[in-house]
């Protein structure tokens, strides 16, 4: 068996400087979220001295969930998990407040703004900048609730040892997708990948590789409308999009890879969103409402990157110090 | 054939010397072990040399029946950790803690050991409140990013209230139970064999279930 280690050293470094939240205390500036946003956002507003909180659901955000990373300059590959652990590592060093599993359930703009955590606990801040990122999408289809961790799955770098020699089905032909349906030909007895379009969407160096396997099937302009089973998913309902034609297709499970929603639903009403609830921002990472900055993926930037989200992180910091330099204190 | 090459030591070791007290790895296994006892045997002993205050005391499942019994080891390889005063953590380990789940071993180790865990105080009254017996089972697979959380998480409710025992248990050497528990995506969590959820879920859903169970 393959057991070898994927230590995390940054979860155990131990010059970390970071203290727990002061709930009476109104901080500089609050960063909501822990991926590479949030995080670069952390590390330029501590060196800019600025007193700052960071409150992340987990830290690494998408990031954690990806296996191989050869387009973050600097490292010709790198594991997402070693990655966060080298921006945790850059950022704990700091005596930041920190703030884990943590989940923002709304805000209210003004000065200073508060954010209300699910928990009930209220914290304060001059300036806020939101890099919540973005979560995987659901297909929303009858079925898929019902049967999650039943044959329904998100993670294939998790679960794809639970698919040994068995049928799978992969939706979406994007980069994820196609890097799911990868994972699980190597263990899989077969696999199918269905994409709504008739053409993959992946980068071809992705592409190139799943090609390699031939235990792989592509079924181009299909949707799937339904997942079938009792205990266990058995099969799923696959729909042609040009003859409308309707058929069952067996299979043990189906990882769902269509991409992903972003984690703006504690801003509603405050912030102005584009029709996808991404946060609308200027060149500067501004929101509509003053104070406030938004940086990666949750944003309308137009390509989600890990090296574009750090680089709107430090926009974003940089905005914000410049916002109370001309704030009076 | 040493399990880890010397950088992997190198850091290991760093990591340890962040232990406060003595800590002890009880390990349990066959006497003509499988492959994944031999490994998980090679793995424990080889952690242990890598600090003072780390011991290791082997038992067999079937000799030492009665030492399994005191400890609930219904199965092998197992790790047990008990504290500097040589007393039951309720954190157990079945299967080898290896991939990305050393982090939630070492991890156990430090809280074993008597580190400080930061929790906040509402939290912290909720975990003493809970005054039934729970058994917490988080199935994790080794090439698992967010497993680890889970197990964390688990295991520090088992250290901080000793009503609750919680086992990391790894699918790939227990298949019989991933196929018991119906378990298709990792990490599963199975609370008192009736209650159960997937993903690395916060403290607080853990809390959730627990006080709902």
């Amino acid at each position: 068996m393959d057991f070898s280690l994927n230590l995390s050293s940054g979860l155990f470094a131990n010059d970390q400087k970071f203290k727990t939240f002061e709930q009476g205390h109104v901080y500089d500036l609050i960063i909501i979220g822990g991926g590479p946003a949030g995080l670069t956002a952390a590390v330029y507003a501590m060196r800019k001295g600025l007193s700052t909180g960071l409150i992340t659901r987990n830290v690494g955000g998408q990031v954690a969930d990806t296996a191989g990373i050869e387009n973050y300059l600097g490292y010709r590959y790198i594991d997402g998990s070693e990655l966060v652990d080298k921006f945790r590592e850059q950022v704990l060093q700091f005596s930041i407040a920190f703030e884990s599993d943590s989940t923002v359930q709304s805000l209210t703009p003004g000065q200073p703004i508060q954010i209300t955590l699910e928990d009930g606990r209220i914290f304060k801040a001059r300036s806020l900048i939101i890099a919540s990122g973005k979560q995987s999408k659901k297909l929303g289809i009858p079925g898929e609730d019902k049967l999650v961790g039943h044959g329904v799955a998100y993670c294939a770098i998790c679960d794809a040892p639970f698919f040994v020699d068995q049928r799978v089905v992969v939706v979406g032909g994007g980069n994820s997708g196609v890097e799911a349906a990868i994972d699980l030909a190597k263990v899989a007895r077969h696999v199918t990948l269905i994409q709504r379009r008739d053409h993959l969407t992946a980068d071809q160096i992705v592409i190139d590789k799943l090609k390699a396997y031939e235990n792989v099937d592509y079924l181009f302009e299909h949707i799937v409308t339904e997942i079938r089973g009792d205990q266990h998913v058995s099969s799923v309902m696959v729909q042609n999009r040009q003859t409308g034609d309707v058929h069952e297709m067996m299979t043990d499970g189906i990882f769902v890879q269509i991409g992903l929603i972003p984690n703006s639903a504690f801003a509603k009403n405050v912030l102005d969103m584009n029709e996808y609830n991404e946060i609308v921002i200027d060149e500067s990472c501004r929101t509509s409402e003053p104070g406030i900055f938004a940086a990666g993926d949750v944003t309308t930037t137009r390509y989600k990157q890990i090296i574009i989200a750090s680089g709107e992180g430090a926009t974003a910091a940089l905005s914000a110090a410049d916002f109370l330099l001309n704030q009076p204190s | 054939m040493a399990l880890f090459d010397d950088n992997i030591q190198k850091q290991l070791k760093e990591i340890l010397d962040q232990m406060v007290g003595d800590v002890t790895l009880l390990f349990f296994t066959h006497e003509i072990e499988c492959q994944t006892g031999k490994d998980t045997h090679d793995f424990v002993n080889e952690i242990a040399v890598l600090n003072d205050k780390l011991n290791v005391k082997t038992y067999n499942f079937v000799n030492d029946k009665e030492k399994a019994e005191a400890y609930g080891v219904d199965k092998v390889p197992a790790i047990v950790l008990l504290d500097k005063d040589g007393q039951d953590t309720r954190m157990k380990y079945y299967g080898i803690p290896g991939g990305y789940e050393i982090n939630s071993f070492l991890a156990g180790i430090l809280m074993a050991s008597g580190r400080d865990e930061q929790i906040p105080a509402e939290l912290k009254k909720r975990i003493a409140a809970i005054d039934k017996p729970v058994h917490i089972q988080v199935f994790v697979s080794l090439g698992c990013p967010h497993c680890p959380n889970a197990v964390m998480t688990a295991h520090l409710l088992a250290l901080e209230n000793e009503n609750v025992k919680a086992d990391m248990v790894e699918t790939s050497t227990f298949t019989h139970l991933a196929v018991r528990y119906n378990v298709s995506s990792v990490p599963k969590i199975v609370i008192n064999e009736e209650h159960d959820f997937v993903g690395a879920q916060p403290l607080p859903h853990f809390l959730d279930v627990i006080e709902k169970a």
